[in-house]
């Protein structure tokens, strides 16, 4: 029984990397379906930035306000701006859009291609001689792989902004003195690799919800599932690759 | 076991053209789940042909091995004089502009409107169709069906019926050869049903197709049916018109007259 959940669990990683490699593939091949991709970056920035945004400030308000006791203890309140943008952009802002992201857009990816695998639309689409790979599988994950990046970057401000006005509350920190704070902190080798790994978010996002999707079982049930697991498996394989990012930082000194 | 009775005029028919679907040997199974075995069958020129079975029997799977979607374990299926198991991706997208193919469930794309899913077909890159032919096109084929007015419709506003009609459109406005209907007239009442059927029989004439019918509804089955094939145990069972089969002796065949 064990072995049995071992070796499905083997199986759908070498499926993993088989789609990914077939992304590759067709990635490369002619007739890019830009008009699709268009869709689908607006889609995912129309559908999830106020989502995003509305998180992204109350971390950055509650991070400030949490730390501020332990710094005043250590009589380093002045620290609070630089303290927090660091943990803000290197971490927080990343990991919790990449989660939204994989909630919102890795679920909706993995339930739509579900139900048109299920209802046979991909199939239709191969009939009428449009590669369904390249139409919805390339777009899709190109669009995810672009788009949380931007997300990211604007994560990043408004929880800095939130962070702004949770330095407020108590003490006061004047609008220049915080942002020149802010800056002297952040410096490329913090913004660099943590928007980097955001690409790879992204791609993480679109790949895992398309696989779920394409691969989705028949019936609403198994759609159900796509989506589902979609979610776990693509929150999941974010912590993986931040852990990764940490340590590939570290070794490269960059920190 | 096989009960083959073949009519004079078919046998004519059969004598004077060559085929323009030829399955030769045909297997397909689903790990233990053996589907189809030694399959075979020809459809010639200008013919409806029924294919009949019981659900499960694998009917849809035969013909989605016809059109390259399922991939058969072992056998020839000629289409056009084209080997389809062995096409390239490219060489299959050239056959299948002369194949259509009516999806059972009717495969609408729901995130677009009536008129995307039919343009859907005419986005291959050869085709260099300008706005104003896709658009007559597009009227042509929704006319067929008698459905112009629902052109800037989503699927989810229509009707069953209709969007069976719509499915054929989209089916039609390559204007193939040849025809694969995967039950089309299955879930809809008598009359449209009806309609339907007669549909398919004007489709043929007025642009000489030939096409595979899958249906249990007999009323479909005797306005469009010139033969009909039997599909019992994976093996064309029997096959012949409807007069013939109905007297038949065989209880396999006679139980889906009665
Ligand atoms: N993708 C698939 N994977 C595994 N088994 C399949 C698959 N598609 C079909 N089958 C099996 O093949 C058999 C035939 O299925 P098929 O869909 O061809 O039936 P059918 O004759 O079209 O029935 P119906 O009249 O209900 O549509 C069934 O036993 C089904 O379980
Ligand atoms: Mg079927």
């Amino acid at each position: 029984m064990q072995s049995n959940a071992l070796y499905a669990f083997f199986d759908e990683i070498g499926d993993i990397t088989r789609f990914t490699g077939k992304f590759f593939i067709e990635l490369f091949k002619s007739r890019f379906e830009l008009k699709e991709f268009l869709r689908q970056c607006f889609y995912i920035g129309n559908k999830s930035f106020g989502l995003v945004a509305i998180t992204a400030f109350i971390m950055g308000l509650v991070i400030t306000i949490q730390s501020r006791p332990t710094l005043v203890e250590f009589g380093a309140e002045a620290w609070l701006p630089k303290m927090v943008s660091v943990s803000l952009i290197r971490e927080i802002a990343p990991v919790i859009t990449a989660l939204i992201c994989a909630g919102k857009i890795g679920s909706g990816i993995g339930a739509e291609l579900g139900s048109m695998k299920v209802t046979e639309q991909i199939d239709a689409m191969d009939v009428s001689g449009t590669n369904p790979y390249k139409y919805l599988v390339v777009t899709r994950v190109m669009a995810t792989t672009l788009m949380i990046p931007v997300l990211v970057t604007l994560a990043d401000a408004i929880s800095l902004y939130g962070a702004y006005l949770g330095a407020n509350i108590r003490g006061i920190v004047s609008w220049d003195l915080f942002w020149s704070q802010v800056f002297d902190t952040i410096v490329y080798s913090d913004l660099f690799p943590s928007i980097l790994k955001t690409y790879f978010f992204g791609f993480i996002i679109g790949i895992i919800g398309c696989y779920k999707g394409f691969n989705s079982k028949k019936g609403t049930e198994g759609v159900g599932q796509s989506a589902n697991s979609a979610v776990v498996i693509s929150s999941l394989l974010v912590f993986v690759i931040d852990l990764l990012a940490v340590q590939i930082t570290d070794v490269l000194n960059l920190n | 076991m096989t009960t083959s009775i073949t009519t004079n005029s078919i046998a004519l028919n059969k004598n004077s053209a060559k085929p323009v679907i030829e399955i030769k040997n045909l297997y397909k199974s689903f790990s233990s789940n053996a589907v189809l075995i030694d399959f075979n069958f020809s459809l010639y020129p200008g013919e409806n042909v029924v294919v009949l079975g019981k659900s499960g029997s694998g009917k849809s799977v035969l013909i989605k091995c016809i059109i390259g979607l399922m991939k058969p374990d072992k056998g020839s299926i000629s289409v056009l004089d084209n080997e389809v198991p062995q096409l390239t991706s490219s060489q299959l997208d050239k056959l299948r502009v002369k194949v259509g193919f009516l999806f059972q469930s009717n495969a609408l794309y729901d995130s677009m409107t009536v008129r995307e899913n039919l343009e859907f077909p005419l986005r291959r890159h050869w085709f260099k169709t300008s706005q104003s032919e896709e658009d007559t096109l597009i009227i042509e084929a929704l006319s067929n069906v008698g459905l112009t007015n629902t052109v800037d419709m989503m699927p989810a506003e229509l009707s069953g019926g209709m969007r069976k009609r719509i499915a054929l459109a989209r089916t039609l406005i390559l204007k193939p050869e040849i025809i694969l209907y995967d039950e089309p007239t299955t879930g809809l009442d008598p009359i449209t049903g009806k309609e339907i059927s007669n549909l398919m029989n004007d489709i043929k004439k007025k642009y000489k197709t030939s096409s595979i019918i899958i249906s249990h509804d007999i009323n479909c089955v005797k306005i469009v049916a010139d033969r009909i094939v039997m599909l019992i145990d994976g093996k064309c069972y029997a096959e012949g018109t409807l007069d013939e089969l109905k007297n038949s002796i065989d209880s396999k065949v006679k139980q889906f007259f009665e």
